[in-house]
């Protein structure tokens, strides 16, 4: 089963909640796709026992081949090919590797070779498996990593996966192999309209879904609010703590610390199951 | 104009409380929201006016005729993408195709279309000041496109507004490089938690591809006070100027709720 959490929203606790779903699932594979700022292996700390890099094709250019007729220049969608006068040079990082320009070179003056854009970081805790892709700085986009990463698992394995913030592709490619899909929000308006932004994008996949309404304050909470008119199942609500707070600012994984929270999370990963048997 | 765009890496350390209570604070008369992902600045900032509304056209979709298709599968095997579907026709996964056109580019029967197609939807407000936003179609790329934009629509005030305040989105890739192109001043907004501090880093590497200055801040300090200072020292170490602390206020909730900023009262 691969279970995706996602937020719209950073910061509303999807690192939180996953792994420390991860932790009560038994023998399971934890993967960060939030391949930009990925935080998971700040709190499942084991040592690397594994870096595979990431490379995409780029083109390069022979110039003693090429005769300047720019058609590969014209043909990239993603302005990453220009003439000079004298040569085409290669914007490396704005090229998207459709490999179009190789094509359509009447010269053959094109050729790829792969260029590193990232890594995936292979760890081992306790009895759970982490796989984190790595951006690299600088770099545009981490669509790739996720896309290896998702690879890296079976129909058979027990799979948390911690998504991106945000509603757009890398998000799309993070939640489309899932069985089910877990929305973290917090309670603000902002949260609000970031989780109903997301919940229109699982809604496109027809993913069964449900909501943990995280750091809750009393009664005010715009996201219960929505959860309760789009009739949005709520699978648990965690209180704000300072105490989970503090687990949060140092690395520490709650359900490890006390018992009430490995049984809360537990009754949640029994929720999840539950609503994917149907 | 100088231009001061705010950014966290990590999601929730306060970006857009950040920018909501320097905008009023500075009286800014232009101010843009480039988190196209999950924009929020509207909802910390009550306008009144009636934005000009436009749509965003990012690259288009292929889309195949099937009456024309003649099944010989070299779209698949060329797309990069993963994005052509083989059912009973061949057909487009919308969500997957980036908009090469490799597809249509060895099409032998012509059977492949380049369609435009809407990644986003643009809110200009003006009158006495400026407020460019937008928001991203669900599951569309390529955010950076947008991103430069929303920038775009503070160009007129350029002459007119001496400061402009920008709203940043999370993370380090296309739409965080888009959105610091030509800005004058990263400001960072962390918090006290190993996530923040490690995802700061991150952001302060890919800052430095750019001619902009970066300042730090840090939001909730309280919440750990140990790893408040490491931050304090990690920017001292790094020549990295040190804006100050923020304290957690629970009541900061209840007050962006209720559509203000922290500096309203």
């Amino acid at each position: 089963m691969k279970i995706a959490v996602l937020s719209g929203k950073g910061g509303t606790g999807k690192t939180f909640v996953s792994t420390n779903l991860a932790r009560v699932i038994e023998s399971s594979i934890y993967l960060d796709c939030d391949v930009e700022e990925p935080n998971g292996h700040l709190f499942l700390r084991g040592p690397v026992l594994e870096t595979d890099p990431v490379a995409l094709p780029i083109p390069v250019v022979d110039d003693k081949l090429c005769d300047g007729c720019k058609k590969c220049v014209d043909f990239c969608q993603f302005n990453a090919l220009a003439y000079t006068g004298q040569r085409v040079i290669v914007f490396d990082k704005i090229c998207h590797s459709c490999g179009g320009c190789e094509i359509i070179c009447p010269q053959n003056a094109i050729k790829e070779i792969p260029r590193e854009i990232g890594k995936i970081e292979i760890r081992s805790y306790e009895d759970t498996r982490l796989y984190t892709g790595m951006l690299n700085t600088g770099e545009e986009s981490g669509t790739s990593i996720i896309g290896n990463l998702l690879q890296k698992v079976s129909e058979e394995d027990s799979v948390v996966i911690d998504c991106p913030p945000g509603s757009s592709c890398v998000v799309m490619d993070s939640i489309k192999d899932a069985d089910y899909c877990v929305l973290v929000a917090e309670p603000s308006i902002f949260g609000a309209h970031n989780l109903k932004m997301v919940h229109q994008l699982v809604k496109l996949f027809e993913k069964p879904l449900g909501v943990v309404l995280n750091k809750t304050l009393g009664d005010e909470n715009p996201s219960e609010d929505y959860c309760r008119e789009k009739g949005l199942d709520i699978l648990i609500r965690i209180p704000w703590s300072d105490e989970l707070g503090r687990y949060n600012a140092e690395g520490m994984i709650a359900a490890e610390q006390k018992g009430e929270y490995w049984q809360m999370f537990s009754d949640l990963l029994h929720r999840i199951k539950e609503e994917v048997k149907g | 104009m100088k231009q001061v765009l705010v950014l966290s890496g990590k999601g929730g350390t306060g970006k857009t409380t950040l920018s909501s209570s320097l905008i009023k604070l500075s009286g800014a008369k232009a101010y843009a929201d480039c988190d196209v992902d999950a924009p929020n600045l509207h909802l910390a900032l009550e306008e009144t006016l009636e934005p000009k509304n436009s749509d965003f056209y990012g690259l288009p979709v292929a889309q195949i005729h099937s009456e024309k298709c003649v099944s010989c599968d070299l779209c698949r095997q060329k797309c990069r993408f993963d994005a052509i579907d083989v059912k009973d026709v061949y057909s487009v996964d919308r969500h997957a195709c980036e908009g090469c056109a490799v597809c249509q580019l060895v099409c032998p029967a012509d059977a492949i279309e380049m369609i435009p197609r809407i990644t986003g939807h643009l809110q200009l407000y003006q009158n006495d000041h400026v407020f460019s936003t937008a928001e991203l179609c669900m599951g569309s790329g390529n955010s950076g496109l947008l991103v430069t934009e929303v920038k775009k629509g503070l160009k007129d005030w350029k002459d007119k507004a001496p400061l402009a305040i920008i709203d940043g989105s999370p993370g380090i890739g296309c739409p965080v490089i888009a959105s610091i192109s030509g800005v004058d001043l990263v400001l960072l907004v962390t918090e006290p938690t190993l996530s923040g501090f490690s995802d700061m880093e991150r952001i302060v590497e890919t800052s430095r591809g750019f001619p902009a200055k970066i300042a730090v801040c840090i939001n909730k300090y309280d919440l750990h006070l140990g790893n408040t200072e490491k931050i304090e020292k990690y920017c001292m170490e790094n020549h990295i100027a040190y804006l100050g602390r923020i304290p957690f206020d629970l009541d900061a909730v209840s007050l962006l709720n209720s559509g203000k900023t922290l500096v309203d009262k």
